[in-house]
């Protein structure tokens, strides 16, 4: 009697702990699962937002994505709630969420239909792809790769993203809001674009489809244009 | 009877002198005598010292633009008042306290007076820092003077008038500050006494959890009863309430993991107090860790209006059930079904004193903007927590947190949209 007590008891035991093993919520021991915060906002695996304003940060140079976070960190790229959500973490941190972000080799969309005129994208496309050489202004192609998909470790892609996003960066590396490590290159090259010129090469970029391979090269055939802090110290603050 | 014009002057002049002494006086108090003799470098057990000490302070976290310079200074600190700018601590003799010695910094700390002789604001917690012994305070100006100097001015204050005036920072002390000395109570044990101190002194833990009055003037050292942060719009939780965060229930173990990793099997640290963890407790060691928490959980507990009564969301109401169906879609897949949580990962909400305390303002903070713990030696890669502020509108955050608030035994009151827009409200 008091053995079959006992044993009702035990396996009414099994099922309460059963139960409450099965409700708790089952958290993976993986990176993917540590920066939900991240995709929570720029889309699942970090694919960007249907928004059009979150980038996709899936795929693009681990040392970029890094140089990013240490950015907003420093103040040099202003988000509010990026710069709150990343503030408490380390940089060994950072490059991890960088290198697990970067190595995200996934499908991008189709581009959404264009509303410019011909004529805009095509000085969209000369700006983008060979520049402007009697405003001794370089083509993007000359650093972000001739496929324009960015260059390792630390030069990032220009398509894929949305048409909002490109000019809110192009802006704000006019008016100083976004800055990288000096000498500053971007801050240059957008200081000498017009708003036309902006909206023209936003515009193009934002049409373009991906290459079959959306990797960033390893390196450029020729050197940059101008110096860049950020391409020559990756990884550093 | 009328009394002549001159005579009613001369007596309110007379009187005004007598008021000015006595806030000069009273501005005076305690203060030693300060050469301007400069001594050579100080033995490296003292400098090891100080750099301890100056995690136990925190003194980088403030006196460090954002991208600056470690120590240069240059960070802005918002008040009620206007923003008060840190200032260069590393050994430059131009811009920074390359010409203090000793003395001159040990009259900051115990008296809030510049080497200059001009009156600090009290943004720098020397209504603390008073109670740090001169030894200590020795030591800590030995450490920074081995700082490699950095040439970077001192931001004047943005203060507003009449704040900006001398006058009236020395009418405030002659209120609200004393200088005072940390003396050991002989009816505790000497652990007791070493967390009294760092709480007090240099953790200056009431800058924040104590109350402040229209003033700024925070009650006491040893006020730990909670206050919404000026300007920040986070509750920094009374650290004697149950309810709040008292730890008089906890483990002293359990005190030590959170001010040392940032997280415990019961609670993390999100907002400023990741800061505080990140920059300073994580670096404390054991034996001083302990001393806090032994401190912290002797705190006499109070106990302020914790039933809300009819205040708590229920089911069958439009803001528990609309809520409910917000958790589920959004939250419960990390918290889980019942608000259990997943241990040293994602906390539990069942039972949370963050969730039910009677100010919602950390709630709101932390579903609209999420959040890390800090990264730790003790938790490097911590999980996150996703900002819900672009996705859910002010009358959807109100019914989700009324229903955490109300669900499984809770018992926090319902929070209203607009309640939760001004406590959402960005600067």
């Amino acid at each position: 009697m008091k053995q079959a007590l006992r044993r009702a008891l035990r396996a009414a035991l099994v099922i309460v702990a059963c139960g409450a093993a099965q409700a708790a919520p089952k958290v993976e021991d993986s990176m993917a699962q540590r920066v939900q915060a991240c995709t929570g906002c720029h889309g699942k695996e970090g694919r960007a937002a249907s928004d059009g304003y979150y980038p996709r940060i899936a795929g693009k140079p681990a040392g970029y994505l890094y140089n990013q976070l240490l950015g907003f960190q420093a103040g040099h790229r202003h988000y509010l709630p990026m710069e709150r959500l990343i503030a408490p973490l380390s940089d060994a941190y950072l490059r991890e969420m960088s290198d697990h972000f970067s190595a995200l080799e996934l499908p991008y969309p189709a581009p959404p239909p264009s509303a410019a005129t011909p004529d805009v994208l095509r000085r969209g496309e000369m700006l983008a792809l060979r520049g402007d050489a009697g405003r001794r202004l370089p083509a993007c192609a000359a650093c972000h790769g001739a496929a324009l998909t960015g260059v390792a470790p630390a030069i990032p892609g220009l398509l894929g993203l949305p048409r909002d996003y490109l000019n809110a960066q192009l802006g704000a590396w006019q008016t100083g809001n976004r800055r990288a490590l000096a000498p500053d290159c971007m801050a240059q090259v957008a200081r000498a674009l017009s708003a036309d010129d902006v909206s023209a090469v936003s515009h193009w970029l934002a049409a373009q489809a991906l290459p079959a391979s959306a990797r960033a090269a390893t390196s450029l055939p020729q050197p940059m244009p101008l110096p860049c802090g950020g391409v020559d110290r990756p990884w550093s603050r | 009877m009328k009394r002549p014009l001159t005579l009613t002057l001369a007596f309110t002049l007379a009187l005004l002198l007598l008021l000015a002494a006595v806030v000069v006086a009273l501005n005076l108090r305690d203060e030693d005598p300060v050469d301007d003799a400069l001594a050579g470098p100080a033995r490296n057990d003292l400098v090891a010292r100080g750099a301890y000490l100056a995690r136990a302070g925190n003194c980088m976290g403030c006196h460090t633009a954002r991208g600056g310079e470690p120590y240069a200074g240059g960070r802005g600190i918002d008040t009620p008042f206007g923003t008060v700018y840190t200032s260069n601590l590393t050994p430059d003799d131009a811009t920074g306290i390359g010409l203090w010695n000793a003395g001159h910094f040990w009259r900051a700390l115990h008296n809030g007076r510049s080497r200059d002789g001009r009156l600090l604001y009290p943004a720098f917690p020397y209504t603390n820092y008073t109670r740090v012994t001169r030894e200590d305070a020795d030591a800590l100006h030995a450490y920074l003077r081995t700082l490699k100097p950095v040439a970077q001015a001192n931001r004047p204050h943005a203060l507003r008038w009449p704040y900006s005036t001398q006058a009236a920072l020395a009418v405030w002390r002659a209120l609200y500050f004393k200088p005072a000395r940390g003396v050991d109570d002989p009816a505790q044990v000497p652990e007791w006494n070493r967390g009294a101190y760092l709480v007090q002194g240099l953790g200056h833990c009431n800058a924040c959890h104590g109350r402040r009055n229209a003033l700024g003037a925070s009650g006491s050292a040893l006020d730990l009863s909670g206050g919404l942060i000026p300007m920040q719009n986070w509750y920094a939780p009374s650290l004697a309430d149950p309810h709040e965060a008292g730890v008089s229930a906890w483990t002293q173990d359990q005190v030590v993991a959170l001010m040392k990793t940032g997280r415990n099997q019961r609670a993390s640290v999100l907002g400023p107090m990741a800061e505080v963890v990140g920059s300073s407790t994580q670096y404390l060691s054991d034996v001083d860790l302990r001393a806090m928490a032994a401190y912290l959980q002797s705190l006499p507990p109070t106990s302020g209006k914790h039933d809300p009564g009819a205040g708590v969301a229920a089911p069958g109401t439009t803001a528990y059930d609309r809520g409910a169906k917000l958790y589920e879609l959004h939250c419960a897949s990390c918290h889980g079904e019942r608000g259990e949580g997943a241990p040293g990962i994602y906390p539990a909400l069942a039972g949370n004193r963050a969730v039910t305390m009677a100010s919602p303002a950390n709630l709101v903070r932390v579903v609209v903007e999420g959040g890390y713990a800090p990264s730790t030696a003790g938790n490097p890669r911590p999980y996150g927590m996703p900002p819900f502020g672009g996705t859910l509108a002010d009358e959807d955050l109100a019914q989700l947190l009324s229903y955490l608030r109300g669900a499984w035994g809770n018992r926090g009151t319902a929070v209203s949209a607009v309640e939760v827009s001004r406590l959402r409200e960005q600067r």
